[in-house]
């Protein structure tokens, strides 16, 4: 139905603009004296005033339709008043699927009713909205015509929408920020109301697979995030120790020692590494690197997990090492070329230039590098889902498993829709820590790498 | 240090003989800890590289096989088989494919024939039936029909298992592989070109599991991404870059932008779930979801790659046409932006190329359900490329395994041709001032 409106939509401002624009010619051409807009500015106004109210008109109504109907759909079933949420929003759904034909099993005659009531309503709203979208687009493809007259500044009009479309684009960037900040704290803020703040920030236990029905055999639960923290940390620790002298190396030798054409045909390979999905990463540990590292260990008297922390961290150290080889890079070609020069004058090798004045200089850019690219490994989530394990546990072995903040995330709220138990409510608790570990990694990366532009 | 002693500023100063063993053998030391510097450099290269190299022919090595699936191919007379035409769809075609799989290995025992009939797919019955329905003349003469062999016979056809091992130890009996070994001298099975893997929606058998249903998700899913990011990331950059007073406001723009660029994708994937599905009850696996979730996060590196192309237009250009009387929505929007756009197009493909590959945020809103059918629209529910590999990767049927590479080779495939067409355009169109 919306697709049929917004096609309706593009097709009436498609039209209303030619007319709008022949209009617009007719009257220019009987006008007597100058006249401000061209033709096609009129033309253009007419179809901003058609289509633009309806559109906005039509996604509010998109926004609203299914909590009214649902409201209505309630409150004619008799003895709802004195549900919870959570049961009404159950019973929602079944009469959304009996409505929809799916039946399990023969639904009670009071669903069958709400049902019915249900799709009534569906219906009348999808007339409704039909309506209102159509006289909408009529009465501002009425405006918009009732303007055009030689005088009437239509090129001004069209450049304020424009320009209004064009700030609220850029509102946009903080209304996602927003709307991350919301969310994250809205139902972390329910988490907390279940599990006490000082229990998760404090707690050294992480063990959500609490019972979903009240017969159900399970754990107490208990939602301490130090070792989900840990993990991270652990996996993130074995990636930096990888990719940090693997891309600062390659930076050295690609800047100054590599041929210009070699650098030309290695520097892609290289960003094809972070090209790669991650999710082709994950597979890749645990089809090859897991298993190798599983035999080297035997082979060496150790007893290594199949979802050792070292796989991950190891296969998540290459994917970073193109992030910091290029932001090294950059440091690298920011040094001044008289500081190198100076350095070869007084008799210094190569690599001694490199060690003692080009990192030193460097070392803020590289430093801001290295920062964003933790930031990077403590967010990646598609490695460790599939390459690091699902227990919590405070271990230094790394060929032992260890869970991350990210993987506790998605297997929390894989398959799971209700926002009414602890459990999926941690992962966004979970994510909120996510959220400003990262935030303060990337703050702190972007102000070491700009404090130090601004050094030469 | 100095090099004469004779010099008056170097009075009291000893003498350096460049010439002797100290001096040579130190420089030696020197030289030696430049080129092993240069050594390092060299090894963190080829370490990077070879681990690209290895990722790359190890998806190779496994997902090549999935790529031809062992058939039997078996001639059946339906003519003779009383199918009642009105009725095609009720039509016992179970029977119709025992009958004629019993004609190929006649006289077996009852429990020798479960045997046999388990090397073929158990929906050996619904590709008859929409053969059939396909093609109704089929009904009147004797037509051939493709019948997929079960995952693991594919594999001993394909060597994968091998026959040396212990019975007990594979999922094929010798029974089984005597049986097979029969059908294989009688011509029957062939290898012929995977096409389901394009073709046919996920299934639960390997043999069975295409890519359809996630390429036309993944397709979808961009489709609404593009729509939505490119004509706000644009409008967003321009206004930024043109029109935005400097003022804290926009300041505190500039920094979210940056910062939005470096947050994890897996809290997109929870904003999508808590507004969209939460709040907007909008359908859950749906593309129109995905969509909007991978555009907010492609947005940011949108608006920032257009603000650079932008600046990269000379301002000459500007007031070229602002001195001959343009607005300066028309100088933008008639000369600034059409020269930008090459390089806009270029990092607009890239960033859509990085959202073609993001499982994370796509797993949240429940983009791996699963789902035997491709979407029709972006409100139906389906997958997408990454996460269908994932649910392989997550599958135990050892056929998935190949199958998981194939869909990794695929998924590959559609980077690389998009990375090469923005390569392609920039080469193409991209100026220099």
């Amino acid at each position: 139905m919306s697709g049929y409106l917004l096609a309706f939509l593009a097709l009436a401002a498609l039209s209303m603009a030619y007319i709008g624009n022949s209009r617009a010619k007719a009257t220019h051409k009987a006008a007597v004296g100058k006249v401000h807009s061209r033709p096609i500015y009129h033309g253009l106004n007419v179809a901003i005033w058609t289509a633009v109210p309806a559109f906005v008109l039509l996604l509010v109504w998109l926004v609203f339709q299914s909590t009214i109907v649902n409201q209505l759909v309630l409150a004619g079933i008799p003895g709802s008043e004195n549900f919870d949420p959570s049961a009404s929003s159950i019973l929602m759904s079944e009469v959304r699927q009996v409505a929809s034909g799916n039946l399990f099993k023969e639904p009670s005659p009071e669903v069958k009713a709400a049902a019915a009531h249900y799709q009534s309503l569906q219906g009348i709203a999808a007339y409704l909205m039909a309506a209102a979208v159509a006289v909408a687009a009529a009465i501002g493809a009425f405006f918009g015509l009732k303007v055009i007259g030689s005088r009437y500044r239509a090129r001004h009009s069209v450049e304020l929408s424009v320009t209004l479309f064009m700030m609220f684009s850029s509102l946009l960037a903080i209304l996602i920020t927003l709307g991350i900040v919301f969310s994250l704290v809205f139902e972390a803020f329910h988490f907390f109301t279940k599990v006490p703040f000082t229990e998760f920030l404090f707690g050294l236990r992480w063990e959500p697979q609490i019972a979903m029905r009240a017969d159900q055999v399970a754990g107490q639960g208990a939602f301490g995030v130090i070792p989900v923290l840990y993990g991270t940390f652990l996996i993130s620790a074995i990636a930096m120790i990888v990719a940090v002298p693997t891309g600062i190396l390659s930076a050295i030798f690609l800047t100054e020692y590599s041929h210009p054409k070699f650098r030309a045909v290695v520097k892609p390979l290289l960003e094809i590494l972070a090209g790669v999905p991650t999710v082709v990463y994950g597979f890749f540990a645990v089809l090859t690197v897991a298993p190798a590292i599983r035999d080297l260990g035997f082979a060496l008297g150790f007893e290594a997990s199949p979802n050792s922390a070292l796989a991950a961290g190891a296969v998540m150290g290459v994917m970073i090492i193109p992030f910091i080889s290029s932001l090294s890079d950059d440091a690298f070609a920011a040094v001044p070329r008289a500081m190198r020069e100076g350095s070869y004058a007084l008799g210094a090798t190569k690599g001694e230039t490199i060690r003692k004045v080009l990192l030193p200089a460097a070392l803020p850019g590289i430093v801001g590098g290295v920062l964003l690219a933790l930031s990077r490994a403590v967010g990646e989530t598609m490695i460790v889902v599939m390459a690091a394990g699902l227990i919590a546990k405070l271990t230094l072995n790394p060929l032992d498993a260890v869970t991350t903040v990210t993987v506790q995330i998605v297997t929390l709220l894989i398959g799971d829709a209700e926002f009414d138990n602890p459990k999926t409510l941690a992962a966004f608790a979970l994510g909120l820590v996510l959220f400003i570990v990262t935030l303060i990694l990337n703050l702190i990366a972007l102000h070491t790498v700009r404090k130090y532009r601004e050094k030469y | 240090m100095s090099v004469t002693a004779s010099s008056d500023l170097n009075v009291g100063v000893p003498a350096i003989n460049w010439q002797s063993d100290d001096m040579k053998s130190r420089r030696k030391r020197r030289y030696a800890a430049d080129r092993r510097l240069q050594a390092y450099g060299l090894v963190a290269i080829i370490f990077a590289l070879g681990f690209l190299a290895i990722l790359i022919s190890s998806l190779i090595y496994t997902g090549n096989s999935a790529f031809t699936q062992s058939v039997a191919k078996i001639e059946i007379d339906l003519s003779t088989g009383g199918i009642d035409r009105t009725k095609l769809a009720d039509a016992d075609w179970r029977g119709v494919v025992r009958g004629a799989l019993r004609a190929q290995l006649p006289g077996l025992s009852r429990s020798d024939e479960r045997k046999y009939f388990e090397m073929f797919t158990s929906s050996g019955q619904f590709i008859l039936r929409d053969a059939v329905v396909a093609d109704p003349s089929r009904l009147d003469r004797k037509s051939t029909f493709v019948i997929p062999l079960a995952d693991p016979f594919d594999q001993l056809a394909k060597g994968q298992v091998s026959r040396d091992t212990p019975e007990a130890q594979r999922r094929v009996t010798d029974k089984q592989i005597g049986m097979f070994d029969q059908l294989v001298s009688k011509g029957i099975v062939s290898r012929p070109f995977n096409w389901a893997l394009f073709f046919n929606a996920d299934s639960r058998f390997p043999e069975l599991a295409g890519l359809a249903g996630a390429i036309s998700g993944s397709f979808w899913s961009l489709l609404v991404c593009f729509v939505i990011s490119f004509p706000v990331g644009i409008a967003a950059a321009i206004y930024l870059e043109e029109f935005a007073p400097k003022n804290k406001l926009t300041d505190l723009i500039e920094v979210n932008i940056n910062n939005l660029a470096a947050v994890p994708s897996v809290v997109f994937g929870l904003l999508g779930l808590a507004v969209f599905l939460g709040w907007f009850g909008m359908p859950r696996s749906a593309p129109i979801v995905g969509g909007l979730v991978l555009s907010l996060m492609t947005l940011p590196t949108l608006i920032i790659v257009t603000r650079v192309s932008l600046k990269s237009v000379p301002s000459s250009i500007r007031e070229a046409a602002l001195g001959v009387g343009a607005s300066k929505h028309e100088a933008i929007f008639h000369h600034i932006l059409p020269l930008a756009m090459p390089t806009i197009m270029t990092g607009a493909i890239i960033s859509l190329a990085r959202a073609l590959g993001e499982s994370a945020p796509l797993l949240l809103i429940g983009m791996n359900a699963f789902i035997t059918s491709p979407p029709d629209g972006v409100f139906e529910a389906s997958t997408a490329l990454p996460t269908q590999i994932f649910m392989w990767a997550d599958s135990p049927e050892r056929g998935f395994v190949a199958r998981t590479s194939a869909a990794i080779l695929v998924l590959l495939g559609f980077l690389v041709l998009m990375n090469g067409i923005a390569i392609f355009l920039r080469q193409r169109f991209e100026r220099r001032w």
